[in-house]
């Protein structure tokens, strides 16, 4: 085990890849001679050269295009936007292209490509820049989406994205880049779909991913000091979701409260929330509690963004309106 | 940069001219040229197939067994043919939604693309895809898209693999007059210049986006070939009625690729004789304009040529015309017979 940050298991994710397999290559804006808006590939362009490591114009919907044409081809490339609110001039590409290439082909052309870009408000980056459509993409079929909370989910789960043969998107909270954890030196995976149970509890289920996972755990620590134990599930995959790992913890603690880091409204908690509803009605002992950030635009103020930023206040409101614990 | 200026018009293309890309500006005069090389019967014999296709289609649309979008190649035929008979088997080829001509000219089959117009099990998207939506990977032949301008950055992204694994292969794309309104269209071309990839660009300038002439949507006139100035990519224009005039034109753009020069542009000036889709009244245009180009359908004109020379005797047309005739017919039945899709089909290949 070693403890690094998030950037760096990404980064190991990443640098493993390229150094395996000669089908790998990166594209993006500055990702080569500036190293990465988020300095996750700095370095890269000196160890790996320019054919792999390819500075593009600022052209998303060309160069995310281009990705498909590549992988289409049998290729692996990942490419890197600078936010995921820069997805949006490329949807067209990411969803018409890429998640239906396959499925309008008959099965004949695949698109193994990875997406990455940095998610989520939270450094006063105002209404372009600060939003989290992880959750809009997580809707589209033909294409799988991940978000990690931590470093070892980071690396396992870029890995696991590498490898697949779908277009993947690896949202990565743009807050935890430098965030802490622990590593393994031994090879690991980290499947896409599968959910993580990171607390065990037995009165209450919280469910969150990415940065999300901060508020969910700080309100779990402040039940446990109320004597209430809460299970936390840390979702991991927002597509495919692991509703089956939810609802066996719903079976245990008859309660349960969702919590998205992202716009509460039409995120992927909404969709889990209905999931629950109709598959664990019987063992629930109230509504599925449904957490998500304020449905504005995001402010730029600290106080005014903090405020739409759903806080552990949020989930534990959630907690005891749902519950009354 | 675009190696030439000289304005074109409706009338004036109506002369037929040649690749003005190049010395050789002599195809389809000079036996001892390109005319020699080819086999000008099998160029014959695809125009006829799309044409026969594409009327079969008509018809069976009008029967309702062909359903949604459908776009006809009809008029368009020597443009396709031109070009993707100057291709080898390791290039890919991405087109539009108005696509059958460019995959019957790649040499997907007959049976199975009618079948997947019919929507049935037996298509080459298993009835999935639709019209619009035809594949062949096997064949290099990646698509059949419909968002406008959308499949420019995917033939890019091909070209781009052919570079890394530095073959000598290319990747053709067509798009439309329409698509060049695109920003995308701005962005691949841009993008394909900077990193110098083996891709040919082929505008198909059929004079209309749907109901929209050029003149109403675009500003800078009907030429788009001297524009490509902007982003350092050698350009060419064609007459897009003229088979000879295309292959010479492709074969020489993709001699320069192969090279290693980057990326070329051939703009094929030509005609749909018909409506935008089936579903078209064309309110927006004369007949008379319509008539005018048919005068110089490739399907009279290039074989009425070959047979004036000398390259051809009446017969061999007609025995290639009786031929392709039957096989159409057959299409048609085959795609009749063939099953529908399972209704389980529908969870298929969704994700690989
Ligand atoms: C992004 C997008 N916008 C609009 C359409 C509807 N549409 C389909 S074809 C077409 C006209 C395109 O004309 P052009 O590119 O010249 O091709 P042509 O039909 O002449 O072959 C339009 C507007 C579409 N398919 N995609
Ligand atoms: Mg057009």
């Amino acid at each position: 085990m070693t403890e690094i940050v998030l950037r760096e298991a990404l980064k190991r994710g990443l640098e493993e890849a390229l150094e395996n397999d000669p089908s790998v290559f990166m594209m993006g804006e500055d990702i080569g001679e500036y190293g990465g808006a988020y300095a996750v590939t700095d370095g890269f362009l000196k160890k790996f050269g320019p054919d792999r490591i390819k500075d593009t114009p600022i052209s998303e919907q060309a160069f995310l295009g281009a990705g498909i044409g590549a992988a289409a081809a049998g290729l692996r490339p990942i490419v890197e936007f600078m936010s995921i609110s820069f997805t949006l001039v490329a949807f067209d590409q990411i969803v018409n292209m890429a998640a239906n290439l396959r499925y309008m082909s008959g099965g004949q052309i695949s698109v193994p490509m990875v997406i990455r870009a940095p998610t989520g408000a939270g450094v006063q980056l105002g209404a372009t820049h600060s939003q989290s459509f992880e959750t809009w993409l997580a809707e589209v079929p033909g294409m799988k989406v991940v978000c990690p909370s931590n470093p070892y989910d980071a690396l396992g789960l870029m890995r696991s994205a590498i490898k697949d043969k779908n277009p993947v998107l690896v949202a990565e909270p743009a807050l935890l880049y430098g965030a802490k954890g622990e590593v393994p030196d031994e090879y690991y995976e980290v499947e896409i779909g599968k959910a993580d149970v990171t607390r065990e509890g037995s009165d209450i289920t919280l469910v969150s991913y990415g940065y999300g996972m901060r508020p969910t755990n700080d309100a779990a620590d402040v039940l446990a000091e109320r004597g209430v134990s809460a299970e936390v599930i840390d979702l991991r995959s927002l597509s495919p979701v692991d509703l089956e790992a939810v609802v066996n913890s719903v079976k245990k603690t008859n309660r349960a409260v969702v919590v998205d880091n992202a716009r509460r409204k039409g995120g992927v908690m909404a969709e889990l929330a209905a999931d629950l509803q109709q598959q664990a009605s019987e063992w629930l002992d109230g509504p599925v509690m449904r957490v998500g950030s304020v449905d504005v635009p995001w402010p730029y103020n600290r106080g005014l963004e903090r405020e739409v930023l759903v806080d552990k206040d949020n989930v534990l409101d959630a907690v005891a309106e749902g519950y009354g614990l | 940069m675009a190696s030439s200026t000289k304005s074109s018009s409706k009338t004036s293309s109506k002369s037929a001219k040649s690749s003005k890309n190049g010395k050789s500006g002599t195809a389809g005069q000079d036996d001892s040229g390109v005319g020699a090389k080819t086999d000008h019967l099998e160029l014959f014999r695809q125009m006829y197939l799309i044409r026969q296709f594409e009327i079969a289609c008509g018809e069976n649309y009008s029967k309702g067994l062909i359903r949604g979008f459908l776009h006809l190649y009809i008029g368009q035929e020597a443009t396709g043919v031109g070009a993707i008979t100057s291709l080898r088997d390791d290039d890919y080829i991405v087109s539009a939604y108005r696509d059958h001509g460019h995959a019957l000219a790649r040499g997907l089959d007959v049976n199975r693309s009618m079948a997947e117009l019919f929507g049935r099990a037996t298509g080459t998207s298993k009835g999935k895809g639709g019209s619009m939506h035809l594949f062949d990977a096997a064949k290099g032949f990646m698509g059949g898209h419909a968002i406008v301008g959308g499949q420019l950055p995917l033939a890019a992204g091909l070209a781009l693999a052919q570079q890394y694994e530095k073959t000598d292969a290319l990747t053709i794309c067509f798009f439309g007059d329409g698509s060049t309104n695109q920003g995308i269209y701005h962005e691949t071309m841009n993008l394909a210049a900077v990193w110098k990839l083996p891709v040919l660009f082929f505008l198909e300038n059929n004079m209309y986006g749907m109901g929209s002439s050029i003149e109403r949507v675009r500003a800078g006139g009907i030429d788009f070939y001297p524009g490509m100035a902007t982003y350092g990519i050698p350009a060419a224009e064609v007459d897009g009625m003229d088979v000879l005039a295309v292959k010479e034109a492709t074969e020489l753009a993709v001699e320069r690729i192969r090279n290693g020069e980057g990326p070329q542009f051939i703009e094929a000036k030509t005609f749909r004789f018909v409506g935008h889709s089936l579903a078209d009244g064309q309110k927006y245009r004369g007949q008379e304009e319509v008539k005018e180009w048919e005068e110089r359908d490739p399907i009279v004109t290039f074989p009425a040529q070959l047979i004036e020379r000398g390259l051809a005797t009446a017969d061999q047309v007609d025995e290639i015309k009786a031929a392709v005739d039957e096989e159409v017919a057959k299409a048609v039945e085959f795609a009749e017979q063939s099953p529908e899709p399972e209704l389980s089909e529908i969870h298929n290949d969704v994700l690989a």
